[in-house]
C-alpha cells in the first residue's frame, strides 16, 4: 500500500463516517485509517447518532457523511449540525449525479461534496485542503 | 496441482473480471486495504455488500410488483445499490442502476421491471464470480501460497 501507516499524515485528524451500510462503514474506516496513526475515527450509522455525538460534546475535525440514510438523512443531519454551531469539515458522499440532488445537501452547510465511492485521492484532497486551512 | 500453477489459474482468473467489466478499479483498492492484521477484510466487505444488494433487490422486486407504483421509493433503493456497488467496484451492476435510475424518472414501470431482471442477473453474475475468486484464493493459500497482487494497468 502507498506510503507506511505512521507517516502519511503530520497533523492529527478525528473523523467522523456516518453511512447506514455497515460495509460502507468498514471500507471508509479502512481507507481512512490507511492513511495512518495520526488519523482517529469514529462511525455512526445515521445523521441522528452523528448528531448525537456532537451534541453530547464529542469533537470531529471532518465528519463524511452520506446522504440517504433512515432516521435522519444526510441533509437534515448536516443543517442540524450547522445549527448547533458545529464548525467541523462536512464532506458529503453520495451516490447522487445531478446538480439537483447534490443542491440541498451542499446548501445544508456542506464543505465539499463528492459523488461515491470513496477514494484514497478524495479523502487526502481532503486531508491536504484542510491542513492547510486549518 | 503445483502452486505456481494454482496462482498462475487465480491471477489469470482475477483478471478475467476485470476484462469483463464484472469489477473496476474500485475492488482494487479495496483489496490494498487487506493487511496480515485483517485478513479478512475483502471478504467481510463484500459479504456485507452481498447482504444489503440482495435485502434491496427483494425491496425493488415487492415496490414494482405494487398496481401503483412508488417511483421515488423504486428509485431511492437503486440509489443506495448504485452507491455500495460503485464503492466495492461492481461496475456492471453501477452501470445497470445508472440506467434503471432514468427510467425512474420516466416513472416508466416497463422500463423499471426489465432493469431489475438486468440488474438482478449482474448481481448474481459478480455474486457468483467473486465466490469462485475466494475459492481459488483458498486453494492457493492452503496450499502455502500467496495471492498474486493484480496491478490495474497490466490489463
Amino acid at each position: 500500500m502507498e506510503g507506511s501507516k505512521s507517516s502519511i499524515i503530520e497533523k492529527k485528524f478525528n473523523v467522523l463516517i456516518v453511512d447506514d451500510a455497515p460495509g460502507i462503514r468498514m471500507m471508509h474506516n479502512a481507507l481512512l485509517k490507511s492513511f495512518g496513526s495520526n488519523v482517529e475515527t469514529q462511525v455512526a450509522e445515521n445523521g441522528k447518532v452523528a448528531v448525537d455525538l456532537c451534541n453530547s460534546g464529542k469533537y470531529f475535525d471532518i465528519i463524511f457523511i452520506d446522504k440517504h440514510m433512515p432516521i435522519m438523512d444526510g441533509v437534515q443531519a448536516t443543517r442540524k449540525l450547522r445549527e448547533m454551531g458545529v464548525a467541523s469539515v462536512i464532506v458529503g458522499i453520495t451516490s447522487c449525479d445531478t446538480d439537483d440532488e447534490v443542491k440541498p445537501f451542499v446548501e445544508a452547510g456542506l464543505n465539499e461534496c463528492f459523488e461515491k465511492p470513496l477514494t484514497r485521492e478524495k479523502i487526502k484532497f481532503v486531508f491536504e485542503k484542510f491542513h492547510k486551512d486549518g | 496441482m503445483e502452486v505456481a500453477l494454482m496462482q498462475r489459474r487465480l491471477e489469470d482468473y482475477t483478471k478475467s473480471l476485470f476484462m469483463e467489466g464484472l469489477l473496476d478499479a474500485q475492488f482494487l483498492q479495496l483489496q490494498q486495504l487487506q493487511d496480515d492484521s485483517n485478513p479478512e477484510f475483502v471478504r467481510e466487505v463484500v459479504s456485507l455488500f452481498f447482504e444489503d444488494s440482495q435485502k434491496l433487490l427483494n425491496d425493488l422486486t415487492s415496490a414494482l410488483d405494487q398496481q401503483i407504483v412508488d417511483f421515488r421509493k423504486v428509485d431511492s433503493y437503486v440509489h443506495q445499490l448504485k452507491g455500495s456497488s460503485s464503492s466495492i467496484g461492481a461496475q456492471r451492476v453501477k452501470n445497470t442502476c445508472i440506467v434503471f435510475r432514468t427510467f425512474c424518472e420516466e416513472q416508466n414501470a416497463e422500463g423499471c421491471v426489465r432493469c431489475l431482471q438486468q440488474v438482478k442477473q449482474e448481481y448474481y453474475l459478480v455474486k457468483t464470480r467473486l465466490e469462485t475468486l475466494y475459492r481459488l484464493e483458498q486453494q492457493v493459500v492452503a496450499a502455502g501460497g500467496s495471492i498474486p497482487a493484480v496491478e490495474f494497468n497490466s490489463f
